[in-house]
Formats: structure tokens, C-alpha cells, sequence
């Protein structure tokens, strides 16, 4: 976690200024390289891809098959960032609930999704929902089932992943609109329900 | 060209590489010389090792890898799947 006293944080400015003395950066040019990136990237266009799944049994299996293919026929894209990322989708079932965490350090799609929660990027959730996912989820108030298969993904290399929660129980009548309105922030990353 | 041949497919046991490398890996310590399957390729790039060192070399494929948790933790009735590269896995013979 950064915080403007950490080591860390003391380092990235000091190598800034060498770097923006030496005429290889422009001032500020960091800041809006970071702010291009994050342009556009919201929890919403997860849930727009959640929703359209939930209402569209084709394109649902598209975005299992080829999730950067599918996402761009919604106009969205995980490319984002300096290169396209390869998004990979990993569905919730009756019997499989799927959570997904970067061991290593903190990968997630900010290109589509924003910047990550900082929960997300604590040594606490990264180091504990490996071994013991059904705790850490309860500890976020998901209950699953003894029957329920849990699948945890880590992001150790290229890829990076949404989870696709199952639609709740008593939506038939609601808007694709209406659907997307209830997905979080959590339940894309597989620690709610929906 | 030739189409790229992978090394493993789908549902192929694969056991992970146990050096503890001096430098940057992507092989997460608690799953190293563990056994699991392949799930699925995971796309083509460079090794994250070499990258971190400054070399270069051919791209290789990524595969998806499941552990059943009881194989890496000695305990827990979930599975955990990895993105791991060519280069940290050897085959698994045998059922």
C-alpha cells in the first residue's frame, strides 16, 4: 500500500526529479500519462459486460471463449494501457464460485475496471484467499455452500480477470440497465455474491 | 509460417520447477514443485524472468495451471489456478 511517506513513494519521486532534470521526462508528464490510463475505467463497464451477459446467452459464451473480442462488440476494450491485455471472464455457476487475487503484487484490469480497492492489494486478502478462500470470503459476508466447487485465479502473468457473477434470483423483469445497477466492484472480483 | 506447436494440452499433468531463482519470478513460491493440470494457454510473451533482467528472449506460452489447495497448502477442498510460463513447467507421465 503507497503512501506519500513510504520508502517507496520517497524513491519513485526522487528518480522523477533525476529523470525530469536530465530532460528524459516533462514535468507533470507522469501525472497525465497515469490520468490517459485510467481515462474511461470504471467498475460500470464491468457491469455493462455482466448485464449484457446475463440478458444474452450468445454473447455470454463469446465472452467465456474470447473476452477481448467480446467486450469490443459493447465498445469497450483492454487495451487501454501501453498493450492489449488479455482479458480472461470466469463465470459463477450453481456449483463453482470463482475469486480472483495477484499473489505477487496487485494485477487487475484498471484499464477497464479503475484503479483496484486497496483491500485487494493488502499482504492480508493477497496472501489468505489462496489458502483459505471460504474464510476470507465470509469475513466479506459471502456464505457459500459446502457443495460449492471455490476457484481461486491468481494473476501471475499476462492476463487479467472478471468474474461473471450468477444473475439473482426474481430479475426477469428488469432492464439491461436495471441488471447492471445491482454488479459491484466486489462482486467482479469474485468477494460478493453479485 | 508454421503454426506454433504448444508443449502441453489441455488437461496435461504438469509439475512446476522447485529453484528458488535469484531475481524476479512469476512462479509463486507456494506453488513451486507442485503437480497440476493445464486448463488452458494463456497467451504468448516473453519470459517475466528474463524481462526483469534486461534479457530477451523468444516469446513462450502461458498456460492456466489447477492445483487442488490440498497440494499446496496440505489442506482446503478449493482450487487455485496460476498463469504459468513454459519455461516452469516439466511434463507429468502417468495417470
Amino acid at each position: 500500500m503507497s503512501h506519500d511517506s513510504s520508502l517507496i513513494s520517497a524513491q519513485v519521486r526522487h528518480v522523477e526529479a533525476l529523470l525530469e532534470q536530465r530532460g528524459l521526462l516533462d514535468a507533470g508528464e507522469i501525472d497525465t500519462r497515469i490520468d490517459e490510463f485510467l481515462a474511461g475505467g470504471t467498475p460500470a463497464n464491468g457491469a455493462r459486460i455482466v448485464a449484457r451477459a446475463w440478458v444474452d446467452p450468445g454473447f455470454a459464451s463469446r465472452l467465456l471463449a474470447d473476452a477481448n473480442g467480446a467486450i469490443r462488440e459493447i465498445g469497450l476494450s483492454m487495451a487501454g494501457g501501453l498493450q492489449e491485455q488479455r482479458l480472461k471472464v470466469v463465470a459463477n455457476t450453481d456449483g463453482e464460485h470463482n475469486v480472483v487475487v495477484c499473489t505477487l503484487c496487485s494485477c487487475y484490469p484498471i484499464a477497464l475496471l479503475g484503479p483496484s480497492p486497496g483491500w485487494y492489494k493488502s499482504e492480508a486478502y493477497r496472501s489468505r484467499v489462496v489458502r483459505d478462500p471460504r474464510g476470507v470470503l465470509r469475513e466479506f459476508g459471502v456464505e457459500l455452500p459446502a457443495g460449492t466447487q471455490v476457484s481461486v485465479w491468481d494473476a501471475s502473468a499476462e492476463s487479467r480477470y472478471l468474474v461473471l457473477p450468477r444473475r439473482p434470483e426474481g430479475t426477469e423483469g428488469l432492464a439491461e440497465d436495471e441488471l447492471a445497477a445491482l454488479v459491484t466492484r466486489k462482486g467482479l472480483i469474485g468477494t460478493a455474491a453479485v | 509460417m508454421t503454426p506454433r506447436t504448444d508443449r502441453f494440452a489441455v488437461g496435461d499433468r504438469v509439475r512446476t520447477r522447485t529453484v528458488d531463482v535469484d531475481g524476479h519470478t512469476r512462479l509463486p513460491r507456494y506453488a513451486r514443485g507442485a503437480v497440476g493440470v493445464v486448463v488452458q494457454p494463456a497467451g504468448v510473451h516473453p519470459l517475466a524472468d528474463d524481462r526483469a533482467r534486461g534479457v530477451s528472449g523468444p516469446p513462450q506460452t502461458v498456460y492456466h495451471v489447477r492445483f487442488a489447495a490440498a497440494d499446496l497448502f496440505g489442506a482446503g477442498d478449493h482450487t487455485v489456478t496460476v498463469e504459468l510460463w513454459n519455461d516452469y513447467l516439466t511434463p507429468v507421465e502417468g495417470p
